[in-house]
C-alpha cells in the first residue's frame, strides 16, 4: 500500500491541471465558483473543449472514443476537474445511456447515437421516475403498445432533469402488463421532437427549473429504438445503475466546496474574530473534513480493487449514500456561515451577468438556494433508503 | 498510489487471519484472560517464529523490511479475534522507540521474542498531552535519578524494559527537555501496581522513587525525547485504528448473523427494515474505518511530522466516533443478549469503546487535526 503518485501519474495530473487552467473558460469557472445557474451553452462549450482533447468520456472504452485510462487515472482526472470548479459533464448521455447502447444496442443505434453523444451534439435526459413510481421504480405504468413497426407510448415521466434541453430521452416503459412487474419493462429511446411529447417545468424550492414533467401522449416510437430485448428493460436499467461507480460520490466537487466553506468562514465575522476561529464552528468543519477524508480513502480502496480486476459490486450504493450526505453537509455549513445574509432572495442573482451590487457579501446570494437544492442528493438516483435496501440485500444477505 | 495490499502484505494478512480463526477460539481467549499474566508466552513465541514481531521493522533494524502498514495488518486481524498478547504496547510502541532510539541490540531480542517492552507515557495530570511530563530526571554522578508517577502503563508488569519519558529540563508542558529512559524490570525504587483493564488487557500504575540510572539508559538524545515519543505514539495510533477496524468488521458480521438467526414475532429480525438499515449503517462505517486506518498506516511513516500527525489524528478522531456508534448499535441490535458476558460481542464492544480513549479521544484528535490545517491536499 502507498499513497504516492508515480512520476507518470504525477505528470498526468500536471497535464490535467495545465489543461483546465488553460482551457476552462473564465466565465464558466466564475459561475461555478459563485454557484450561479449554468446554461446549456455553458455545459456544451466545456464538453466540446473536453471532446477536442479526447477527455470528455473517461468511462468509455478506447474503441468508442474514450481515453483508455486506468481506474486511477480516471480518479485523478475526476478529482482535478471537481477541485478546479469546472462543471461536471451532463451525465445522461455520456455516462448513462452511452454505456447501455454500447452493451445492448444494435450496430445502427451505436452508429447513430454514440458519435453525437461524444461530440455533445445530442442532449439526453432520463425517463425513469413517474408520479406513481419513485423509489418503487418497477411500478412504472407508462405503456408502450406495439403497432406494426412502432410502439405507441402513453404515460408520464417526472423529475426529468434537463428535459427542456434534451433531444432524446431514454425511457423505461411497460411492454407486458401481464408479466411480473420487473419482467414486463422495456428500455427505449424516444426523440423529444416526436409529436405527443410535452415538457413542463417543475419549479423547485430553490426557485430553479432544472427538473420537469414529461408527458407522452400517443408518441409513436420506431421499434428499432428498443435497446436490448423486449421486456428485458429492467436488466438494462440495472446495468446502467452499476456502471458508474467511483465518481458517483463526486468527491472532487466536495473538495472544492470545502475550500469555499473555509474561505467564507474566514471572511465572516463572529465575536470580533473570524467565524473560522470560532471553536464550535471549526469543529463542525473538521467533522465534515474527516468525513470527506474517510470517503476519499474508501474510494481509493475501491479504485485499487478495480485496478486489480475486481468486478463492480454494491459499493456504488455506499458511495452514493456517503457522497450525497457529504454534499448536503457542505451546503449546510455554507448557508450557516453567512448568518442573516442567507435571507435576501434575488432569483436574478443566480444568473450570470446580473450587475446590481450584491446585497451582503458577494458570495452569499446563492448559498441558501444551493442548500435547498442539495436536499435532492439523498433522494435522487435511488434514494439513500433504496441504497440501504440494496446493501441490505446484496452485502448483508438479508 | 495504491490502497491495496502487496502480495507480501496479503500473505501476512492471510496467515494472521488463519491463526485468529483457527488457533484463537473465543473460549481459549476466555481462559487466557483469567490466567495470571492475562496472555500466553507460548503464543508469543509462535508470533516470533512466524516473523510477526519482526514484520514492522526495517531490515537494518533486524526486521523484515516492513513498517506501520505491516503492524496495522497484524493488528487488524488481531482485532477480529480480540487477541490479548501485547503486540501494540511491546512491539509497536516499545519496538518503534528501540528502533528510533538506536537500541538495535534490544530490538533484536524483542523481535526474537526474548524481550518485552512497555511505554509508560501516561501522566495522571496530563490527560492526552504528550508534552506534559512532570516525572523528573535529575542528573547525578554522570547518570540520572528519576522520580514521579506514570499511570495506566500497558504491559508494564510483563516488560523487561519500561520506557519512561521524564523531564530533564524545562517546564511541565514544554516539548523541549523531555528525555526517554530505559528502566529495567526490578530497578531499585521502581514500583508497579498491576491490574486488569475493563477491555481485558493488563496495565499498571508506575511509581519512580529515586530510581538511579546510568547514562546508557537514555534512549535517543537527552532533552530531545518528545519527537521520538510523538512519532511512536502516532505509529501506535495508526495501528490501533487498524485494530478498531478489525473489531468493527467482526461486530458487523456478528450482528448480521444474529439478525439472520434470531426470531421474534415468528420471523427473523433481519426481515425488519428498521433493523436492516441500521445494520447497513454500521457496515458502511466499518468499511470507511478500514479505509481510514489503512490511510493512516501508510502516512504514519510520512517524512513530514505534520502530515503524519494530520493523517493519524484524522483516523483516530473519525474512528473513535464511528466506533462508539458501531458498538452501541450492535449491542442494541443484539437486545438483552448483547448485555451478557457470555456473548463475545460485549467483549468487542468494551475494547472498541476504550480504543477511543487510548492515545487521545476523538475530541482531542479532531482538535489536533484542525490545528494542523485539517484536510490538506497531498502533493
Amino acid at each position: 500500500m502507498n499513497l504516492d503518485l508515480s512520476p507518470e501519474l504525477r505528470a498526468f495530473r500536471e497535464e490535467v491541471r495545465a489543461f483546465i487552467r488553460a482551457e476552462l473558460p473564465a466565465d464558466i469557472k466564475d459561475k461555478v465558483r459563485k454557484g450561479l445557474h449554468l446554461g446549456k451553452d455553458d455545459y456544451a462549450r466545456w464538453q466540446k473543449i473536453l471532446y477536442q482533447r479526447g477527455w470528455v468520456a473517461p468511462n468509455w472504452p478506447k474503441e468508442h472514443g474514450g481515453p483508455g485510462w486506468s481506474p486511477l487515472e480516471r480518479y485523478i482526472f475526476d478529482d482535478e476537474v471537481g477541485k478546479s470548479g469546472a462543471p461536471r459533464v451532463v451525465p445522461f448521455g455520456l455516462v448513462m445511456v452511452a454505456p447501455v447502447i454500447m452493451k445492448f444496442g444494435t450496430e445502427a443505434q451505436k452508429r447513430e447515437h454514440l458519435p453525437k453523444i461524444l461530440k455533445s451534439e445530442a442532449w439526453w435526459c432520463q425517463g425513469y421516475s413517474e408520479p406513481g413510481a419513485g423509489s418503487d421504480l418497477a411500478g412504472l405504468k407508462t405503456r408502450a403498445v406495439k403497432e406494426g413497426d412502432h410502439y405507441v407510448v402513453n404515460g408520464q415521466k417526472t423529475w426529468t432533469t434537463m428535459a427542456q434541453w434534451a433531444d432524446w430521452i431514454f425511457c423505461l416503459v411497460r411492454t407486458d402488463p401481464a408479466a411480473k412487474k420487473q419482467e414486463g419493462i422495456s428500455f427505449i429511446l424516444i426523440d423529444m421532437k416526436t409529436p405527443g411529447v410535452t415538457v413542463k417545468p417543475i419549479i423547485t424550492m430553490d426557485g430553479g427549473a432544472e427538473v420537469n414533467e414529461v408527458f407522452l401522449d400517443n408518441v409513436r416510437v420506431p421499434v428499432s429504438n428498443l435497446v436490448g430485448p423486449e421486456n428485458q428493460g429492467w436488466t438494462v436499467a440495472k446495468y446502467l445503475l452499476g456502471h458508474e461507480r467511483t465518481n458517483i460520490a463526486d468527491i472532487g466537487r466536495a473538495k472544492h466546496q470545502l475550500a469555499r466553506v473555509k474561505e467564507i468562514a474566514a471572511a465572516e465575522r463572529a465575536d470580533g474574530g473570524a467565524l473560522f476561529d470560532d471553536p464550535e464552528f471549526r469543529e463542525r468543519i473538521a467533522d465534515v473534513e474527516l468525513d470527506l477524508i474517510a470517503l476519499d480513502a474508501t474510494i481509493l480502496r475501491i479504485v485499487a480493487a478495480e485496478s486489480g480486476g475486481k468486478p463492480p459490486g454494491a459499493e456504488a450504493s455506499l458511495l452514493k449514500i456517503k457522497g450525497s450526505e457529504l454534499q448536503q453537509a457542505l451546503t449546510e455549513l455554507l448557508v450557516e456561515s453567512i448568518g442573516y445574509y442567507g435571507f435576501p432572495y434575488h432569483p436574478e442573482a443566480m444568473e450570470h451577468g446580473w450587475n446590481e451590487p450584491p446585497i451582503g457579501p458577494d458570495y452569499a446570494a446563492t448559498l441558501a438556494p444551493a442548500y435547498f437544492n442539495t436536499r435532492k442528493t439523498t433522494i435522487y438516483g435511488g434514494s439513500n433508503e433504496v441504497q440501504r435496501g440494496i446493501l441490505a440485500k446484496f452485502v448483508m444477505g438479508f | 498510489m495504491n490502497l491495496a495490499f502487496t502480495d507480501e502484505q496479503k500473505l501476512l494478512a492471510d496467515s494472521v487471519a488463519r491463526f485468529v480463526a483457527k488457533d484463537y477460539p473465543f473460549e481459549s481467549r476466555r481462559k487466557l484472560l483469567a490466567s495470571e499474566e492475562g496472555w500466553s508466552r507460548g503464543i508469543w513465541r509462535n508470533f516470533a517464529d512466524l516473523g510477526w514481531l519482526a514484520a514492522p521493522f526495517a531490515e537494518d533494524h533486524g526486521g523484515l523490511g516492513g513498517g506501520p502498514v505491516e503492524a496495522a495488518i497484524v493488528m487488524e486481524a488481531f482485532g477480529k479475534g480480540l487477541v490479548l498478547e501485547p503486540y501494540l504496547p511491546s512491539v509497536v510502541l516499545g519496538g518503534s522507540l528501540l528502533a528510533s532510539g538506536g537500541r538495535r541490540d534490544l530490538l533484536k531480542a524483542l523481535v526474537e521474542g526474548a524481550l518485552h517492552a512497555a511505554l509508560a507515557w501516561v501522566e495522571p495530570k496530563a490527560r492526552f498531552d504528550l508534552a506534559h511530563v512532570e516525572t523528573r530526571a535529575a542528573r547525578k554522578d554522570g547518570g540520572f535519578v528519576l522520580s514521579g508517577r506514570k499511570g495506566v502503563a500497558f504491559n508494564a508488569a510483563a516488560a523487561d524494559w519500561i520506557i519512561v519519558p521524564a523531564r530533564t529540563t524545562g517546564g511541565a508542558k514544554e516539548k523541549q527537555g523531555i528525555t526517554l529512559f530505559l528502566v529495567p524490570k526490578g530497578a531499585k525504587g521502581l514500583g508497579l501496581r498491576p491490574y486488569r483493564t475493563v477491555d481485558g488487557l493488563r496495565a499498571a500504575e508506575v511509581t519512580l522513587e529515586n530510581v538511579a540510572l546510568g547514562p546508557e539508559s537514555v534512549l535517543g538524545e537527552v532533552d530531545r525525547g518528545h519527537p521520538l515519543l510523538e512519532a511512536a505514539i502516532d505509529r501506535g495510533i495508526a495501528v490501533v485504528c487498524a485494530e478498531a477496524a478489525g473489531i468493527m468488521a467482526h461486530i458487523v458480521a456478528a450482528t448480521r448473523e444474529y439478525l439472520k438467526t434470531r426470531k421474534q414475532f415468528g420471523v427473523p429480525l433481519a426481515s425488519f427494515q428498521v433493523l436492516q438499515h441500521r445494520a447497513v449503517d454500521i457496515y458502511v462505517l466499518s468499511e470507511q474505518a478500514t479505509s481510514m486506518a489503512y490511510r493512516a498506516a501508510v502516512l504514519a511513516d510520512a517524512r513530514e511530522p505534520a502530515e503524519r500527525a494530520r493523517a493519524v489524528s484524522a483516523a483516530k478522531a473519525w474512528i473513535g466516533k464511528a466506533g462508539r456508534k458501531v458498538g452501541q448499535e450492535a449491542i442494541q441490535m443484539h437486545g438483552g443478549m448483547g448485555m451478557t458476558d457470555e456473548l463475545p460481542v460485549s467483549h468487542y464492544f468494551k475494547r472498541l469503546t476504550m480504543i477511543d480513549t487510548l492515545f487521545g479521544d476523538h475530541r482531542f484528535h479532531r482538535r489536533r487535526f484542525a490545528a494542523l490545517g485539517g484536510h490538506v491536499e497531498r502533493d
